[in-house]
């Protein structure tokens, strides 16, 4: 639309016909004050606090439902409307409880600061308030009737924008108030976005409230650990007992790629750091087979000595390395340098939960043609393939669902099951049992084996398309589904995983036969003058790994939070002549069987990067801490220290890089700088870095990596940086036949889940309510 | 069936086939019924909306919008389809005359519903009444299927090629619904809340399509109005007020009723001649002109006060729905200012602030002063919120309930003074509480 002129108090100001008067304000820095307006959802002008006065218009207007035109004037301060928003909050204030001192909300509360704001000081009622009790929803949602004050936030953040519809007024005049839908029950995807929007107390969070106040807690802004979209979060974190702990997560800092969004899993699944059996102290097999508690000098001495001798004697073919998909960028970098630098193996693989690699090799020398969050978010047409991100990319169905609403985006859906977006879609494509491997042929124009060229048409109508397929791909289909868009211009791809780093994971190249970067370790290229001795034929899969300590072959297995025993249902019985060390935040059914147990640090108490499933590479924050616990980065360093090997020439600080030390190291965040001193002082090197700053290895990530060209200003203010695989020159396809997708839900999320109480508890709230919806 | 009054000073316009069994479809054509539809459906569009125009005629429902301009906003050429809307969910307190066309001449209503189908080239209409008039419901739905059944309504109304049907509908029992948008957003199955507006009912209505919601009297003059000319209807009224208009007089009257008579006649003969006085001799203490939501005028204010909208308006109060309610020297003005927001705060929707939390304020507070407990703060109180709900509130009900409480308070203070320090109302009969 054109520019339009407008002037507010004196001001001129520019903004496009027909915005909002209340967004060009706040933009041009001019404060109008507001309950209702929420930035996306539908206009209410219902709280009457964004009153202005336009000129020539008889009666204050409400600056979130008039649009600017040209010439018009506008006052937005003046005695007249400072009154009409003091006596709308006295309104409020005669029905709400000062309940401040106690309330959730005190301290960050909208009706607080617009008390402090406008006055309304004083009472001007003599009668009672109206109180009734408060209600409990779900175990995630309560909600305090007497604090709320009806702006309706909750009711439309859940149908606009989850569209899911659970929330509704009752009753009507000052007896009205919000309530699930269809009775005092919420049925819903228990996001818990209503508790994020409500300006006051009225919505609090079961996992939250009474807990603490709000400024008793830092806010650390980090990724979420459970699945692979990779939202912001924001933990509150206050010190405790035994280190610091999260009292609660949230979406604060709305700076993210999820913007407004949080699930339940990244709000109310943080609960797993302080579950109690949770692993604080090394563990080491003694002469009578039980596992028990150890220093970390004994534990690493034990393994170290172990993976030595094993690697001296029977070379490093003996010896496995199995990676996870919840560990940084660095660690995984670190393990996999180490598996095959240290340990000289290319034993070394991960729980693949999506064929990455088959990605790379069909994008590889294709720059351009991945697809970031925020190129989806945009997007103004998408293909969806598979999957079905309502319930495994809660974030992608939320950018979908509001590129969809907001920017009349057109969705395509092709699936073989009925998915809740195809609510949202332009045209579904419904597709047989084996219709994925129909379908490349189908978008390249052959009715032989889907007949539905409506849906094709208006697809190939299309100026750009983002095309997002699920894990039902792997291998070669996905080779031919990129070809038939990388022979197109505009169309781009983004390839759904399930957890929080798998791409990582696979990027960093925790996988037998490919470097980082998807590299062949037949043809190491530039990582053969970095590692050292480093064999060049494939290694192991993670099943042959397991299939190779049952026949004796393997003397060793080094096991970073993965739990293969559980996954590939293996016989415990088959690690009984292997040697095993477990690095892990609990005692999983993998950790029971080793020999020596590391206790490691989880995503929210360390320093580091993660990729989620679009390739966005993220900064995560130490939030926590967890006292007994390290983070992997400095378990590994230590490890290889331990082993006596160069740690410079593993972790390649002080030589380059960025000197700040962010926390990873334990020296300043948790009063042992003494020690941390101690360490540095005996090896000669500079006390700023650190060989546990895992920024050491994100430089080498940088230089070797190819698709990790990183927009370091942007990914240390916070932001994401995209990786484009676009820039892998050479690749290979690795064991599509691995792939095992978790497919954790709304509420699942792996072991993460199996100790989050909070998931839990959703979970069995939701399945009844489920059964009865699926018999209707 | 209630027995009608009458006035020798009453023109009989709207009320013409009143008590005559109109409700029946052939005595309405013998009365001349549907004449004025078929002279539409000849005329054509353009030639309706001039006649609206030159009849003066202004919306009975309260806020008195020239009928012919409401109906020309409508766009001509719409991608959506085009809905009449009448607006039958009379629930102002005071006012009753909407009850009665539709018990005596609900033919007229469909009449007045398919010429402003024909005038914006609508294809469809809705009769919505409140939800209390159920049993009017019946009688509407009756006429509605008689007209079906003569060809009146429906693919070929008239035997012509031109299309046009009717639905009616009950409301559930909402004041709030008599707001037009809120009253679209209930027929379409919604909470009756009102909508954001602009857009206007005329380019954005019901499910979003252009509309023309009238109210039922006002829908209900349009056949007469086309049968005597716009012109000659005009002439019936004063300046820019055309033809007549329902008055429905009630409170302490001799003869309280509905009057049909000319707009711009004046209050105190309705008060004192036509509804034959205060009752029982007492004296006159004030009047409300227009339903509860006017500003109560006092027996000096109403001496040469003619009752059309721009009268009443220069009189600082309201011509509103044509409902005059009479207060004699008896009355509790506390008294009878609480029975009026306590209707007003049962029937906020309690969708915006100022109306939800300001209603239920002066309730609780007028309840505490006519208790007797009441301090000289609480006057001022009172006055400040209605003056601060006045013009703030999301839709008119908020000025609705703000309005007559500050002629109230303003011009009654003493009244209110007389309720302080603990002293027993002064009309103690009325001390006990109205169950509210």
């Amino acid at each position: 639309m054109a520019d339009v002129t407008i002037t507010v108090d004196g001001k001129k100001l520019t903004a496009p016909a027909g915005a909002l008067l209340i967004d060009v304000c706040r933009k041009a820095g001019i404060e109008i004050p507001a309950f209702c307006y929420y930035p996306g959802l539908s206009l209410q002008a219902a709280c009457r606090m964004c009153v202005v006065r336009q000129e020539k218009v008889p009666k204050l207007q409400t600056a979130c439902t008039t649009t600017v035109a040209e010439g018009q004037v506008f006052i937005t301060d003046s005695p007249e409307i400072t009154q009409a928003r003091k006596a709308t909050i006295e309104l409020l204030l005669g029905n709400h409880p000062l309940d401040c001192p106690v309330c959730d909300a005190g301290g960050e509360c909208e009706l607080q600061d617009m008390t402090f704001k406008y006055g309304a000081g004083e009472s001007l009622y003599a009668e009672a308030k109206q109180h009734r009790e408060e209600q409990q929803w779900s175990p995630a949602v309560f909600y305090d009737r007497p604090r709320c004050i009806l702006c309706y936030r909750c009711i439309r953040m859940c149908g606009e924008g989850m569209d899911v519809w659970a929330l509704g007024v009752q009753n009507r005049g000052a007896s009205a108030v919000i309530a699930p839908n269809g009775g005092d029950r919420l049925d819903c995807e228990q996001c818990g976005m209503c508790i994020d929007v409500c300006p006051v107390g009225a919505l609090t969070s079961g996992s939250y409230r009474y807990k603490t106040r709000p400024w008793e807690m830092n806010h650390v802004s980090t990724v979420c650990t459970h699945c692979a979209d990779g939202c912001k979060v924001t933990l509150g974190v206050r010190q405790s007992n035994d280190g610091s702990a999260i009292v609660r997560a949230d979406n604060r800092d709305k700076s993210g790629i999820n913007g407004d969004f949080l699930c339940a899993k990244g709000r109310f699944g943080f609960d797993f750091v302080e579950n109690p059996e949770r692993l604080s102290k090394p563990l080491v097999r003694n002469a009578a087979g039980k596992l028990e508690p150890a220093t970390w000098e004994h534990a690493l001495r034990v393994a170290a000595a172990r993976l030595k001798e094993v690697r001296d004697s029977r070379g490093g073919s003996a010896i496995g390395v199995i990676g996870s998909n919840v560990t940084t960028n660095e660690e995984n970098y670190l393990l996999q340098k180490f598996a095959r630098a240290v340990l000289q193996t290319n034993n070394i693989d991960h729980e693949r939960t999506t064929d990455y690699s088959a990605f790379a090799h069909a994008l590889a020398g294709h720059t351009g043609r991945s697809a970031s969050l925020r190129e989806i978010a945009a997007a103004p047409a998408i293909l969806l393939i598979g999957g079905n991100p309502t319930e495994e990319h809660p974030l992608l169905a939320w950018e979908l669902r509001t590129n969809v609403r907001l920017n009349r985006a057109r969705l395509y859906i092709a699936n073989t099951a009925e998915i809740k977006l195809e609510r949202q879609a332009k045209a579904v494509l419904r597709l047989s049992a084996n219709g994925y491997t129909h379908l490349p042929a189908y978008l390249g124009g052959s009715d032989a084996a889907i007949a539905n060229t409506a849906f094709r048409e208006a697809l190939l109508a299309e100026e750009s398309l983002v095309v997002i397929f699920g894990q039902e791909y792997r291998g070669a289909p996905v080779e031919e589904l990129v070809q038939w868009g990388v022979n197109r211009p505009n169309v781009r791809f983004a390839f759904l995983g399930d957890l929080a780093n798998s791409r990582g994971a696979a990027d960093m190249g925790l996988l037998p036969s490919l470097l980082p970067g998807y590299v062949p370790v037949t043809t190491p290229g530039a990582f053969a003058a970095e590692y050292s001795g480093m064999p060049t034929a494939p290694g192991k899969t993670h099943p042959e790994m397991l299939a190779a300590a049952a026949n004796g072959q393997l003397g060793a297995l080094f096991i970073v939070g993965a739990n293969p025993v559980s996954s590939l249902r293996s016989d415990p019985a088959q690690l009984k002549g292997t040697f095993v060390i477990v690095q892990d935040i609990f005692l999983t059914e993998t950790a029971a069987l080793a020999d020596v147990v590391f206790p490691a640090a989880s995503l929210y108490e360390k320093t580091g990067t993660i990729t989620n499933t679009y390739g966005d590479v993220q900064l995560v924050k130490k939030g926590a801490d967890r006292a007994g616990t390290k983070p992997d980065f400095e378990i590994l360093v230590r490890l290889a220290g331990a082993m006596g090997v160069d740690v410079k020439a593993l972790v390649p600080f002080g030589k380059t890089g960025m000197t700040a030390d962010l926390g990873q190291s334990r020296g300043a965040q948790a009063g042992e700088a003494d020690r941390h001193a101690v360490w540095l002082a005996a090896r000669g090197l500079e006390p700023k870095l650190s060989p546990f700053d895992p920024l050491a290895a994100l430089d080498e990530i940088e230089r070797l990596v190819p698709a990790y060209k990183l927009d370091r200003p942007n990914l240390f203010g916070g932001n994401d940086a995209t990786t484009d695989p676009g820039f892998v020159p050479v690749s290979a396809l690795s064991g599509p036949d691995l792939v095992t997708p978790t497919h954790n839900g709304l509420f699942t999320s792996g072991t993460l889940g199996y100790y989050s109480d909070s998931l839990k508890d959703l979970q069995r709230h939701q399945t009844p309510a489920r059964a009865e919806t699926a018999a209707d | 069936m209630p027995k009608l009054v009458s006035h020798p000073d009453e023109v009989k316009i709207v009320t013409r086939r009143f008590g005559q069994g109109a409700a029946n479809i052939d005595k309405y054509i013998e009365l001349g019924g549907y004449d004025s539809a078929k002279k539409c459906l000849a005329q054509g569009p353009d030639w309706i909306i001039n006649e609206m125009k030159a009849s003066n005629l202004r919306g009975r429902g309260g806020a008195g919008f020239p009928t012919g301009m409401k109906w020309s906003f409508v766009p001509k050429q719409s991608p959506k389809a085009k809905y009449v809307l009448v607006n039958g969910d009379e629930s102002e307190p005071g006012t009753c005359k909407d009850h009665l066309i539709f018990l005596h001449d609900p033919h007229a209503v469909i009449e007045g519903t398919i010429i402003a189908g024909l005038a914006i080239g609508s294809k469809l209409g809705f009769i919505y009444l409140r939800g209390e008039y159920r049993y009017l419901l019946e009688i509407m739905e009756k006429a509605v299927a008689d007209a079906y059944a003569k060809g009146f309504l429906g693919k070929n109304i008239f035997g012509s090629d031109t299309e046009f049907q009717i639905i009616t509908q009950s409301g559930a029992g909402a004041y709030e619904v008599g707001e037009e948008s809120a009253l679209m957003e209930s027929l379409e199955g919604k909470r009756g809340v009102p909508r954001i507006k602009p857009p206007f009912p005329a380019v954005v209505g019901l499910y979003g399509g252009p509309t023309v919601i009238n109210n039922a009297e006002t829908i209900a003059t349009v056949p007469h109005v086309i049968a005597m000319g716009g012109e000659a209807y005009a002439a019936v009224g004063s300046p820019r007020n055309g033809g007549t208009r329902l008055f429905g007089v009630s409170g302490h009257v001799e003869r309280p009723g509905v009057y049909e008579l000319p707009m711009g006649y004046n209050l105190k003969k309705i008060v004192y001649d036509v509804a034959g006085g205060v009752r029982g001799g007492r004296k006159l203490k004030a009047v409300v002109p227009g339903g509860s939501s006017t500003p109560v005028l006092l027996p000096e204010e109403i001496e040469s006060l003619g009752m059309d909208f721009d009268q009443v308006g220069k009189a600082g109060s309201m011509l509103g729905s044509g409902g005059v309610v009479v207060i004699d020297d008896q009355t509790c003005i506390v008294e009878f200012a609480l029975r009026t927001i306590s209707f007003y705060q049962h029937e906020s929707c309690g969708w915006c602030i100022p109306c939800r939390e300001g209603t239920d304020w002066l309730k609780k507070s007028l309840t505490r002063f006519h208790a007797g407990f009441g301090t000289a703060k609480d006057i001022d109180n009172i006055q400040y919120l209605a003056e601060n709900m006045m013009g703030r509130t999301f839709c008119p009900l908020g000025d609705a309930a703000a309005m007559p409480t500050l002629g109230f308070v303003k011009k009654f203070r003493k009244e209110f003074e007389d309720h302080l320090n603990g002293k027993l109302c002064p009309f103690a009969k009325h001390t006990e509480l109205a169950v509210v």
